[in-house]
């Protein structure tokens, strides 16, 4: 059995932004080589792993789709040896004066993002939150030495150490969807002591928070017939209380909108049910903001269900999780998985 | 061949009391974007003794096929949408209301006040506003937010209603004269017409219908059923505004207008998803003019089709859109001209019966 | 390659009406091309080169459409209401010549507006010199495009559609010069670039590449008082993207770009365009996917009719265009 905690902590020790994936891409790629029977990956990038089914050929197969990119920032410009960036996902910027990054220059470079003094910036500007294009990045070295070790369009991650708060509630930047890698290796984990018929198909998808670029392009090349989305959702917290945000730490969210099929929310919802793991209708009216957007319209089309894991202040490096709904989450999947049968896709029909 | 379209065009839709039947129970139905389940039933039920083949996808398209007969038939895609604008119940609060998100473009200024049908069981419930007695003159010049708004089912509604549940305006299909009003005719025409278009398919082309889903949410329906039928052209049907309404400043012509309700179907040249194929344009003005069939280009510019996705789909397929000019499309009641109405039916019937390999042969040009 | 520029920027070709563009380009490719095809939305696609060992499928795109206009409307005084093809200023319509497909030309009028204010595109009219509806040459869904002609500065040329002829010129000139390539290189002169990229999405299904290049402007940061502080200037050479706000570039690619540009001594710069997309992102996101990246021409007012480059980026982009074609790309 793997130790949950461990696998989350190692997952985000290392950065793996939007389009920049390896590092990621290579923890992950260890933590399920024992997992899998083969790895591969795609063209831009994601992570494929196939666990093979028990059932006969040709075999129906199922994805479980959890992007593996963080948000971040890319260097677009360096004056006087200090850094000016931009986003790379979305990031209110007021959370970003003071903040511990590292800059992936030719080495990797820690420093702190900055906020110059109001009479510094133009009188726009100097009062109220100072946008991301008047803050700089500083790394403490001579401008000479920046201009050899940095250049326009490396890359800044966040560096906040993770925090163990109480009640199996852990704390750290790019949980936001690390958790969601996190469940997908625990489902993974359950399934080796379990038969399945399905083939699983077990991807990392990179690129989620800028184009969907993962979710657009690794189901056309594996075309599932049923597709897992798993990603963070809103928790209930300070500022975040509408119907929009579930409980923190008392169960995952069942997606349901236009981006999912209502036979698979039925299916999942009936699974957490029998099984006693505590869940939320998680609505979605228009979009679910997630891979799913881009799954379900894959070539002639893939018929998905979303899973949340409830996170507070998501896209900030504090987000704060509940180990508990992982467990629930990796434990859902595998049990679905595991009672998937040769006619399971008979019932995923129109006809209510 | 020659003999086959004489066939064909002989054998010519019409739009009759049990069209309008049929249009009626369409626009009464609830079929908001990701939940078009009764619309479907509807449909399934019609075509299912007419058509060839005959599907439900992976999104809830129903995706129809109508073979015509003989050599070099062009595969023509039709695309209707089945979905609607509507609602979405997201909470219920502990005075047994309900709070509500919106799905698809509604402009919030045409919610308070109206009626609405919740659920599959179609529940009536109000939007309600606050008595004018109550509001200070500051307030009446605020648009008042969705999120403060609220259903209100009664106090014993209890468990009949879920969180997730759909709702529409309450509005009923109703023939004024000339016209019809009613909810949802944007896209119901579209799919009335399409049903009567396989109905009286041509033998000319193999016909592939399309009923769409999530069009009002992002063209969602069409790209995965355009992506499977492979056509070689395809035109989407719908139902476009008419703003021809006066303009405050009576001395100032109304120049954005789009269409103009009377004056036929609209044809497409370009909209903010699609540049149409001049060779589809060309082919349906001509054959509006041969047989005096009224016409009109709808106003370039913003709003989209399914022909947005359809025509980007593998290595691009030639497309444009014709729709049934309606006036206050997604407010609770729309109103449309029976005659426009008749005049796309017959014009797409007409063009369709002349579609030959040539119309598509050579390059996209003017 | 000044004159091929020449007649590349004066002719015609608002998105979605591409076919003069279209056959211009085709006739100056001629027979440098082994392959010569049209896709469904009119995209151009000249291969150049089969596939050896070590080679790869390679998509070169350059969109050929610029922006324009399309009437919506013409009043019974003969004015004519129009709509924009493609991201349009107003800031930069009032006083502009234009000239439609059908050979007509016109002028932009603007109405009622206010000093010191900014016209909406609703405030401007063409004025074709119609004295009203009945006598007027064109109707509604007739388009045009801006009428300026090229101007060469020495150094610097400005023209109303650098973008993207310029890229089109780029891509012509290195089809021309390429002499041997282990590559199977499909040249795409893409459509409708400026309305969402159509074209290339097509056109890169059509083509199913392994690896793909956009070629297009970005904006550069050396003009007075610019308020996004950007790195990149004219004449530092081709910019090699990092990232716009449509894709972000297969950082290998990237590298090996770099690399590339580094070896065979050819001045590049790196870029970061924060507003602005490309025909990468439709190579990237086609099928399973492709490894994707672009290179750049610094380019002064994007999308004004005297759109400024430099001849020098020019002439080393084809250079690097060349080089990264002739040798096999690694993707480390």
């Amino acid at each position: 059995m793997i130790e949950l905690l461990d696998v989350i902590k190692e997952l985000i020790s290392v950065s793996g932004l939007s389009g920049y994936e390896k590092p990621i891409r290579e923890i992950i790629q260890k933590t399920w080589e024992p997992l899998t029977d083969d790895l591969s990956l795609s063209k831009i990038g994601s992570l494929h792993g196939l666990k093979v089914g028990c059932g006969t050929e040709p075999r129906h197969r199922i994805l479980i789709s959890a992007h593996m990119d963080a948000i971040g920032m890319m260097v677009t410009d360096i004056q006087d040896g200090l850094m000016r960036v931009t986003e790379i996902g979305g990031i209110d910027s007021r959370i970003l004066p003071g903040q511990p990054v590292i800059v992936h220059g030719r080495e990797a470079l820690p420093g702190v993002v900055i906020q110059p003094p109001a009479h510094l910036l133009p009188a726009s500007a100097s009062e109220g939150p100072v946008a991301m294009k008047y803050l700089l990045v500083d790394v403490g070295l001579h401008a000479s030495e920046v201009a050899e070790k940095v250049r326009v369009g490396d890359t800044v991650s966040f560096a906040q150490e993770p925090l163990e708060l109480t009640g199996e509630a852990l704390s750290g930047h790019t949980l936001d969807n690390r958790v969601s890698v996190a469940a997908t290796t625990m489902c993974l984990d359950l399934l080796q002591s379990r038969k399945h018929e399905w083939d699983v198909w077990a991807v990392t998808s990179a690129q989620e928070e800028e184009t969907l670029g993962g979710a657009f392009t690794s189901p056309f090349d594996i075309r599932p017939d049923i597709a897992i989305v798993i990603d963070v959702c809103f928790a209930k917290g300070p500022g975040s209380s509408d119907w929009r945000s579930l409980p923190f730490g008392e169960g995952v969210g069942i997606g349901y909108g236009p981006n999912i099929h209502p036979m698979l929310y039925d299916a999942f919802e009936a699974k957490a049910k029998v099984l006693e793991i505590p869940y939320h209708r998680d609505l979605m009216p228009r979009m679910s903001g997630t891979d799913a957007m881009a799954v379900q319209i894959v070539a002639e089309g893939i018929p998905c269900v979303v899973l949340g894991i409830p996170l507070r202040y998501m896209h900030t490096p504090v987000e704060t999780v509940s180990l508990k709904d992982i467990r629930r989450a990796g434990r859902l999947m595998a049990e679905y998985i595991a009672d998937l049968t040769s006619e399971t896709l008979d019932q995923i029909q129109w006809e209510e | 061949m020659t003999n086959n379209q004489d066939a064909s065009t002989k054998r010519k839709p019409e739009i009759g009391p049990s069209q309008i039947n049929l249009l009626e129970k369409l626009c009464n139905a609830t079929a908001v974007s990701g939940d078009e389940y009764e619309v479907r039933k509807i449909i399934l039920e019609e075509m299912k003794p007419i058509a060839d083949e005959i599907k439900v996808d992976a999104l809830g398209n129903i995706l129809v096929t109508k073979f015509g007969g003989g050599e070099g038939r062009v595969r023509v895609m039709l695309a209707a949408h089945m979905d609607e604008i509507g609602f979405m119940v997201v909470k219920k609060h502990d005075d047994n209301l309900f709070e509500f998100a919106r799905v698809g473009g509604i402009d919030e200024r045409q919610l308070p006040g109206k009626a609405v049908l919740v659920g599959r069981d179609h529940l009536p419930g109000v939007i309600g506003a606050k008595p004018i007695h109550m509001t200070t003159a500051k307030d009446r010049k605020k648009k008042i937010d969705v999120s403060d708004m609220r259903i209100d089912m009664g106090p014993e509604i209890g468990d009949k209603v879920k969180t997730g549940d759909r709702a529409t305006f309450a509005t009923r299909f109703r023939v004024l004269g000339p016209s019809i009003c009613a909810k949802a005719l944007d896209d119901r025409l579209g799919v009335v017409t399409l049903m009567e278009l396989l109905k009286y398919a041509p033998d000319n082309i193999d016909l592939l219908a399309a009923f769409t889903v999530q069009e009002e949410v992002g063209l969602r329906g069409a790209r995965v059923a355009a992506y499977a039928f492979n056509p070689d052209m395809a035109i989407a049907l719908d139902s476009t505004p008419a703003y021809d309404l006066p303009h405050w400043d009576e001395e100032d012509e109304n120049v954005q207008y789009n269409t103009h309700l009377d004056a036929g179907p609209a044809i497409y040249v370009m909209d903010r998803a699609t540049i149409a194929d001049r060779r589809l344009v060309n082919w349906l003005r001509d054959t509006a003019e041969d047989l005096g069939i009224p016409y009109q280009f709808r106003q370039p510019g913003g709003g989209g089709t399914d022909a947005g996705v359809i025509h980007k789909t593998r290595s691009g397929i030639p497309s444009t859109s014709v729709s049934v000019p309606s006036r206050y499309l997604h407010t609770a009641a729309g109103i449309a001209r029976l005659d426009d109405w008749v005049n796309t039916l017959s014009l797409l019937h007409a063009a369709l019966c002349r579609v030959t390999p040539e119309l598509l042969a050579g390059e996209r040009r003017d | 390659m000044k004159s091929l520029i020449q007649k590349l920027v004066e002719t015609p070709g608002p998105s979605g009406f591409e076919y003069q563009i279209r056959d211009v380009i085709r006739e100056v490719i001629g027979d440098t091309a082994d392959e010569i095809r049209v896709d469904a939305l009119g995209s151009l696609i000249a291969r150049k080169g089969t596939k050896t060992d070590g080679g790869m499928r390679v998509m070169i795109s350059a969109h050929m459409d610029e922006i324009g206009l399309m009437v919506t409307h013409v009043d019974s005084n003969g004015f004519v209401r129009f709509t924009s093809v493609g991201g349009i200023n107003p800031l930069t319509c009032y006083g502009g010549r234009v000239l439609f497909m059908n050979g007509s030309r016109g002028v932009i009028g603007v109405d009622g507006l206010e000093r010191g204010k900014m016209p909406k595109l609703s405030d401007l009219f063409i004025d074709v010199g119609a004295t009203n509806k009945e006598t007027c040459p064109v109707s509604v869904g007739d388009v045009c495009g801006f009428e300026r002609p090229f101007l060469d500065l020495g150094k610097r040329m400005v023209a109303k559609s650098m973008d993207d002829r310029i890229a089109a010129a780029i891509a012509i000139e290195a089809l021309r010069r390429l002499e041997s390539t282990p590559h199977e290189v499909h040249f795409v002169f893409s459509t409708q670039e400026e309305v969402g990229l159509r074209g290339a999405i097509t056109a890169a299904y059509g083509v199913d590449p392994d690896v793909g290049f956009a070629v297009d402007v970005t904006r550069s940061g050396d003009t007075p008082r610019f308020s996004t502080k950007m790195a990149t200037a004219l004449g530092d050479g081709p910019a090699i993207k990092v990232r716009d706000s449509s894709f972000i570039a297969d950082p290998r690619l990237v590298d090996w770009m770099v690399k590339t540009a580094e070896r065979a001594g050819i001045p590049y710069q790196m870029e970061v365009l924060e507003a602005g997309g490309t025909d990468g992102r439709a190579i990237q996101l086609t099928r399973g996917g492709v490894p994707a990246g672009c290179i750049s021409i610094a380019c002064r007012y994007i999308h004004s009719p005297s759109e400024m480059v430099d001849s020098d980026d020019v002439e080393n982009a084809v250079k690097l265009l060349v080089k990264l074609l002739s040798v096999p790309i690694t993707l480390a």
